[in-house]
């Protein structure tokens, strides 16, 4: 596939490789994908707005630039800010490939980092080098206000010029709680949200703060993603008690979507409302208890993203999906183009 | 009659430590709302946020594009969500007011960015979580702050009565295009206040002849009170009838 380069969130042009229930795939113009819903369907969307993650600075005991990306938290508290899974990089920006970036001074617990005017202290290492729970001194509203003044948004080398921090919110987008946007949402204007209510399909949306997808590197990478929480309202559960009570199927924008519905209906089955932290890791063995459909944007082989589609179709679509991306010109990352998949009736093979 | 009570209610009002702005942040959390207030001179927004314990002080410029997402972010960082937005900071244009023939480009450009555009790019960035609380039932109300001067045409009054002439309409037109997701849109005209902008603009004006902004504010307060879901209105109700 191609790396979608410009950030555009609703290209004119974007594409639509639709999964039909029996395995039939078709393109169809991105535009069309309220048109193949059904009425009767919920469409569940996450409203995390995307936190300028990234956080140049200063290692204080050594002097040397690094970067700091925020990459999670354990609470979507709007107080409990003072704690953050962060990933570590040496000197250098997002013109060079993560997988190419230096490594940044050794870490040791009880570090002082400089970042713009936040003051954080490395708290312990996670079992790697460039991973390390940092402690923020102040007050919440002090965190807040230095990472909105000093943050960026985590940048990507495909992308040619800097993402300003507008690119990465979607039209919905309400939290702030995402490290890196949940760019499924970005097929969501105001217009389609009200062209999903003209053909009978209801709306909804659930907070989940979307991790880091890519850390460039393998064995970080590996533990992607990380435990992640997520907040249900009342009234999306009760909406999708409802909607499966009438046989109406649940439509999620997005892998995170996914990932909050089946983590929480992981006990029974049911899904309730209010917090919840994400630890399930979704893939070919996952049977999926909530989510029926999933549209979501291009994934390459060996993405945890990629990993989940297992989880609705067997093997051998996901392999024909793979090729007519390529072989029509699919663009891939946040700003390509989507996927519409609808749980197969297939059977599943094992892993 | 008896006060409508925002508990619970979280509010952000732009210019909030001056004029009616000041009087907004006093009257909401009187009323016992959550309060994000923005200002754009860092002392000022110190003072108020030390003299006001509970309200949430922010530095930003709404005129400016690059404060828009950090003082959105700082707004649902310190208040978890919205569901009230007012945007009350306003930009006279030249001062003392000028023939529009006389007016500055400049002048003319500083009133639409902070009466018109800025607004505009704020109420966008907040659109998401005021349709959250909305979709939650807990209703969702942006109130855009208006004057006489939108829809009289008075001399001298052009660059500010274009920018709010310009940002009564857009109010409009939110209402009808955002009614399916239940975010009202209310265009507000306060009244001539005896505030700094008005000394501006009419420095001679009989200071007794003016409305309070603490009045004003009282009155902004309860036309958002009524366009929020009906269980508020229904209790006050009842509670003036145990009054009465």
């Amino acid at each position: 596939m191609i790396a979608a380069s410009e950030p555009v969130q609703r290209p004119g042009d974007a594409k639509l490789l639709f999964v039909r229930r029996n395995g039939f795939l078709e393109h169809r113009p991105r535009e069309d994908w309220v048109r193949v819903l059904q009425p009767g369907d919920l469409v569940i969307a996450n409203d995390a707005a995307t936190l300028p993650a990234s956080l140049s600075g200063t290692h204080l005991p050594s002097r040397r630039a690094i970067e700091v990306r925020l990459a999670a938290r354990r609470s979507l508290e709007p107080t409990r800010v003072d704690h953050f899974t962060a990933i570590v990089f040496g000197a250098g920006d997002f013109r060079t490939r993560t997988e190419e970036r230096a490594p940044p001074p050794a870490l040791t617990a009880g570090d002082e980092l400089e970042l713009g005017q936040l003051h954080a202290t490395v708290e312990r290492l996670l079992d790697h080098p460039r991973l390390a729970m940092l402690h923020f001194r102040g007050s919440p509203g002090e965190i807040w206000a230095g990472i909105a003044r000093h943050g960026k948004p985590v940048q990507y080398a495909h992308i040619a010029k800097p993402l300003a921090i507008f690119d990465t919110w979607s039209a919905i987008a309400a939290s702030p709680a995402a490290f890196e946007p949940p760019s499924a949402g970005f097929v969501l204007s105001w217009a389609t949200v009200g062209s999903l209510a003209a053909r009978g399909i209801e709306f909804a949306t659930l907070t989940h703060a979307a991790g880091l997808s890519s850390t460039g590197d393998p064995r970080l990478d590996a533990r992607l993603p990380l435990d992640e929480p997520y907040n249900i309202p009342t009234v999306t559960a009760e909406a999708i008690s409802r909607i499966r009570a009438q046989n109406g199927r649940i439509v999620a924008i997005g892998t995170t979507v996914v990932r909050a519905l089946e983590d929480a209906a992981w006990a029974n089955g049911k899904v309730p409302a209010g917090r919840g932290l994400a630890r399930l890791r979704i893939g070919p063995e996952t049977r999926l208890r909530v989510v029926d459909a999933l549209l979501s944007g291009t994934h390459e082989n060996g993405t945890s993203h990629h990993e989940l589609l297992r989880a609705f179709v067997p093997r051998r679509v996901l392999l024909r999906m793979d090729e007519q991306l390529d072989a029509h010109g699919y663009r891939t990352h946040e700003f390509g183009d989507s996927v519409l998949v609808e749980r197969s009736g297939l059977r599943l093979e094992g892993p | 009659m008896q006060r409508i009570d925002f508990t619970g209610i979280r509010v952000a009002i732009t210019g909030g430590t001056a004029g009616l702005g000041l009087a907004l942040v006093r009257e909401f959390l009187g009323r016992g709302a959550d309060v994000a207030f923005v200002a754009r001179n860092p002392e000022g927004v110190v003072r108020v946020a030390q003299e006001y314990g509970r309200a949430h002080g922010i530095v930003g410029d709404v005129s400016n594009k690059e404060d828009t997402h950090r003082i959105a972010l700082q707004v649902l960082g310190a208040l978890g969500g919205l569901d009230v937005l007012i945007n009350n900071a306003s930009d006279l244009g030249p001062v003392p007011l000028q023939l529009l023939a006389d007016t500055q480009c400049e002048d003319l450009e500083r009133a639409l960015a902070t009466n018109v555009v800025g607004p505009f790019r704020l109420t966008k960035t907040l659109l998401g979580s005021l349709a959250a609380a909305a979709r939650e039932n807990r209703g969702a109300v942006v109130l855009n702050v208006s004057s006489d001067a939108a829809v009289t045409p008075y001399p001298r009054w052009g660059a500010y009565g274009a920018s709010k002439a310009a940002l009564r309409h857009l109010t409009l037109i939110w209402e009808q295009e955002m009614a399916s997701s239940a975010v009202r849109f209310i265009s507000f005209d306060p009244g001539d206040m005896d505030t700094a902008l008005h000394r501006a603009a009419i420095p001679e004006a009989d200071v007794s002849s003016l409305k309070r902004p603490e009045n004003a504010a009282c009155e902004v307060a309860d036309v958002i009170a009524a366009a929020l879901p009906g269980s508020r209105r229904e209790s006050n109700a009842a509670a003036t009838l145990q009054t009465a």
